[in-house]
């Protein structure tokens, strides 16, 4: 402050001749850290998948594995399984986060909306696939309430409905996680396609509430959603932890099967788990060009009714549907963590009683005992790994304000490759090049790999608030006297104080529940909350698998409180700056 | 209730054994002293399924007492599938690897074993050069040299004993069936109250393997590696026993429990009559946690039950291998292996000889408490070997190809 005009501005050039060297560079830095290991670990599985694994004695090139996948018994159901999973699950999400945003767009519910998807979106994956599955299951949590006084019930009735022979139990678990993941990345669009306008402007011409929402909304938000719904078909196509808990056993989907060729014991089913690899890649590419296809063909057959100029069909049914839904999807999710917290202080809890017979601490004093090493790993990987994203993200949309127009399509749609490639299919191939290269397996090695997961997500939260900023905010700082750094250091960034802590706050959640990075590149030597859970998952101790589940889905709901309240705290006196993302 | 009887008996062993470990190492020999010489201050990376927190708790105290007295400290990676481990040492070996690994030291048998020693993956052999091997009387134990009818050939390290049980709630079984027939007449009677683990799970294919012996024509064709010519007759009278028993399981057998556990929460949440483990002490721990009801109880079949032995092994790369085998040493100590056997800590029966120990020591094994659930020794039947590894993997294919296609 106290710095002469002359001096200040020397000092700042030169600092920003350093850093725009840095914002150049940025595009192509996160380009290759989202691509660089996804083709290099698909490299990995590729070259087995052909029979090339030297360490074996095979270095005989040909079809084998590729027959040997061929011939394996149900692997066309497990292939099946995967594609309808990846395209139900993203179809019925997709409706319902649409249905929702149209029954509850700027209702006072809105806002009640907005701040329920942050916690859902933190719970891991893992936890609500425990929740779901003790939630529904004959001996479940819903049978023991409902029983024997409604249903009769004095054993569980021998009914298939957790890990069923369709999937349909893992696709409602894929759904639930999906449904808010779809509704936060529909949020930030709304305000880009000018939402409010549209439906001011669909309402007074007396189109219905839905009808307004699905023809004048939807078509231009669609497009900014594509990407987000492909990354939900392939998660869902390619999954593992819902997957082992929910999907069917026998035969499993792909992705659970390939995790069981590349345990066996029997180490020449290495090859075929590459191949496996290989297939995966097809299948959710194969679901992806599907889905695409389909939306063509919806897209040419509604052109009809859009411009119909119907005003209503059936709204009120669907309103009543969404309104009805909504609150089922909120239930059934809050439900289960409570009998997941209920589980996790039991002792004894015999069907049909509806609560605990006996209570105890046990499983938490176990927790506490055991917990300490992992939460320090967790945290400092997902505080480095989030905040290393962090600056790199910022890096590339600072570049691109400073350049004018947006990142080109080629980085937008990179942004979205760890997203759209299955896990299972280029991890194995990583762990081989980490091999390789000498680089030794570790806490190091682990960070390295959350980062190609974290920095889309992170990318994906924070763009749209920083685009919107207004640039008038730079130059009203340089008229004060304020350098260009100064500008960005001490008016730009705190005004985007929320944005960017919630951007942390969703990647910490999305490092925090890492399993198949954290476990490979970490040779099992990094533990932390999640590896630890799902360790204890194979031992089938429901109680423990409660305690731990919670403290695993306690650390980002916590990362999104503290998102939440920090700069209500920070800014206290200075309300305005509330509204700066807004 | 257990615990407190636990606290009894290990101030009891603290007393005993403060003296015998002690004299143990007053005498090392030469070679012995170098391999501690060499291991202090190295720290272990041992790689065991992580699935049981009392297995962890032990496994944590294995590690303070080996830190305290020579200096070694112990990582346990936690394992989901003990593959997971053979698996890095082949990455390791495909990248060309031959030193400072990242395993040190895995708790293994059967087809993992085979595979590793087939692939030239493990270290060794180094059996002998421990002093505490003598006290399994190798000599007189010629089942300790076997790992599913594969040569030990010092590479690895007998560690404990299982043995396949069944359990079952006496309050609403009292009268369990004993044999495979009267077990498939009960399912009939009571259909969707009976499952086993889905193969290739360590348990469900045990179940497979005991089934097969009890009712196989000629049970020592299971002791020969497998041959395309003789296990179609061989097995079928197994499969002629699934077919029929299926239809008869919990959902119809679409679906099964994914190991011993989620069998074990089956069982606690009543959706089945009987389950089984593969040790005496997984029905009591369930029992002392308030997992199972206090009326539950272990039985075998007539004919008996398999039974095997696990063990420690380390692999060709191991950045520590003196420090593992200092570890796996004391693993074999009396007074690791008591612990190990008593149900408060563990209850996984040792692979000692009570012969080769001191009367006192001999005396605390045979004094040990097994638990609510457990057997006397006496009562445990005839134990059946397990048949030869390649018959593991012969089973679960032919399983997949009958069973694991709708």
């Amino acid at each position: 402050m106290r710095r002469n005009g002359c001096g200040g501005t020397a000092y700042g050039e030169s600092a920003i001749a350093g850093a725009d060297h840095m914002l150049r560079l940025a595009p192509y830095l996160v380009a290759a850290i989202l691509t660089g290991p996804v083709l290099a670990g698909a490299l990995g599985a590729l070259i087995p998948s052909f029979g090339f694994l030297p360490v074996l004695g095979q270095t005989e090139v040909g079809l084998g594995p590729w027959r040997a996948l061929l011939a394996w018994p149900g692997l066309g159901t497990s292939v099946l399984l995967s594609f309808l999973s990846g395209l139900v699950t993203a179809g019925i999400a997709l409706s319902l986060a649409l249905l929702f945003l149209a029954v509850f767009f700027e209702t006072r519910a809105f806002t009640w909306l907005r701040q329920a998807i942050a916690p859902l979106l933190a719970v891991p994956h893992a936890a609500a696939a425990f929740a779901l599955a003790f939630l529904i299951a004959p001996s479940g949590f819903l049978a023991r309430l409902m029983s024997p006084w409604a249903t009769g019930w004095q054993r569980p009735p021998d009914l298939l409905i957790v890990q069923d022979e369709w999937g349909l139990s893992l696709m409602a678990g894929l759904v639930m996680k999906e449904v808010p993941f779809l509704l936060l990345m529909a949020l930030a669009p709304l305000a880009q396609i000018h939402a409010s306008d549209r439906m001011r402007l669909a309402r007074s011409f007396g189109y219905g509430r839905v009808s307004a929402w699905f023809k004048t909304i939807v078509p231009a938000l669609y497009p900014l959603l594509r990407l987000p719904v492909c990354a939900v078909i392939a998660y869902s196509s390619a999954n593992i932890d819902v997957a082992l808990i929910l999907g069917p056993v026998s035969p499993p989907p792909l992705a659970v099967q390939i995790l069981r060729w590349s345990n066996d014991p029997d180490l020449d089913f290495r090859m075929i788990a590459s191949a496996g690899a290989i297939l995966q890649f097809a299948v959710t590419a194969g679901a992806i060009a599907c889905w695409i296809l389909a939306e063509r063909c919806i897209g040419l057959l509604l052109r009809g009714w859009l411009v119909s100029g119907r005003r209503a069909t059936g709204d009120a049914g669907l309103a009543t549907l969404g309104r009805g839904l909504f609150p089922v999807l909120i239930l059934a999710s809050m439900l289960g963590i409570a009998a997941l917290g209920l589980n996790a202080f039991a002792r004894a809890w015999r069907f049909p009683d509806a609560l605990p017979g006996h209570w105890t601490i046990a499983h938490w004093q176990s927790v506490a005992e055991t917990a300490g090493g992992p939460v320090a790993a967790t945290l400092w990987i997902a505080l480095l790994t989030t905040l290393l994203s962090l600056v790199l993200v910022v890096c590339v949309l600072e570049n691109e304000r400073q350049r004018g127009g947006r990142s080109g399509r080629v980085l937008e749609f990179l942004i979205y490759v760890p997203l759209l490639v299955p896990q299972i299919g280029f991890i194995f191939g990583l762990v081989l090049l980490a091999e390789m290269a000498g680089a030794p397996p570790g806490g190091g090695l682990v960070a390295a790999g959350h980062v190609v997961f974290v920095l889309p997500y992170v990318y994906l939260s924070l763009a749209e608030a920083y685009r919107r900023q207004d640039p008038a905010w730079t130059r009203l700082a340089r008229t004060l006297g304020q350098t260009a750094s100064g500008a960005f250091w001490k008016v730009r960034l705190p005004m985007l104080l929320t944005p960017l802590l919630t951007a942390f706050a969703v990647g910490a959640a999305i490092s925090i529940g890492q399993y198949l990075v954290t476990r490979l590149l970490g040779a099992g030597r990094v533990e932390t909350v999640t590896t630890e859970a799902i360790a204890l998952a194979a031992g089938g101790d429901r109680r423990l698998i409660g305690a731990w589940a919670l403290t695993q889905a306690i650390l980002p709901v916590a990362g999104f409180a503290l998102a939440l309240a920090a700069p209500r705290l920070i800014w206290r006196n200075r309300r305005g700056m509330l509204g700066g993302s807004r | 209730m257990l615990f407190r009887r636990g606290i009894a008996a290990v101030s009891v062993i603290l007393g005993l054994f403060a003296g015998s470990s002690e004299g143990a190492a007053e005498n090392p020999p030469a070679e012995w002293t170098k391999v501690l010489e060499a291991a202090r201050g190295q720290t272990v990376y041992w790689n065991a399924w992580g699935g049981d927190p009392r297995i962890n708790a032990y496994i944590d105290w294995a590690g303070e007492q080996a830190r305290e007295r020579f200096g070694v400290s112990v990582v346990h990676v936690k394992l989901t599938d003990t593959a997971e481990a053979v698996a890095r040492v082949l990455a390791e070996k495909s990248a060309g690897r031959a030193e400072g690994g990242a395993v040190d030291l895995i708790w293994i048998n059967g087809e993992n074993f085979a595979a590793m020693k087939r692939n030239g993956l493990l270290f060794g052999p180094w059996l002998d050069r421990l002093p505490n091997h003598r006290l399994t009387d190798p000599a007189n134990n010629p089942d300790l040299g076997l790992d599913f009818g594969v040569m030990v050939d010092g590479l690895e390290m007998p560690w404990a004993r299982a043995r396949l049980v069944f359990y079952r709630d006496t309050a609403v079984l009292p009268e369990p069936p004993l044999n495979t027939d009267s077990l498939l007449a009960w399912t009939r009677e009571n259909p969707g109250r009976f499952t086993y683990p889905l193969p290739p799970s360590f348990l469900g294919t045990t179940f497979l393997k005991q089934v097969l012996i009890e009712r196989a024509a000629d049970p020592s064709a299971l002791y020969e590696p497998v041959s395309e010519a003789n296990f179609a007759a061989t097995s079928q009278p197994l499969w002629d026993y699934l077919d029929a028993l299926h239809p008869t399981l919990w959902r119809q057998a679409r679906s099964f429990p994914k190991n011993a556990g989620g069998m074990r929460r089956l069982m606690s949440d009543g959706e089945v009559d009987i389950a089984f483990a593969f040790s005496q002490a997984d029905a009591s721990a369930g029992i002392d946690s308030g997992e199972l009801p206090e009326t539950v109880r272990n039985y075998v079949f007539d004919a008996g039950t398999i039974g095997n032995v696990s063990f420690l092994a380390i692999p060709f790369n191991a950045a520590h291998s003196n420090a593992a085998m200092v570890l796996a040493n004391f693993l074999l100590s009396p007074e690791a292996q008591m612990r190990k056997q008593d149900p408060a800590h563990w209850g996984s029966a040792t692979v000692l000889s009570l012969g080769q120990l001191k009367k006192e020591e001999a005396d605390a094994f045979r004094g040990l408490d097994l638990g609510p659930a457990a057997l006397p020794t006496d009562q445990l039947g005839t134990m059946l070997a397990e048949p030869h590894p390649s018959w593991t993997e012969a089973l679960e294919a032919e399983w997949v190809r009958r069973y694991g296609v709708r």
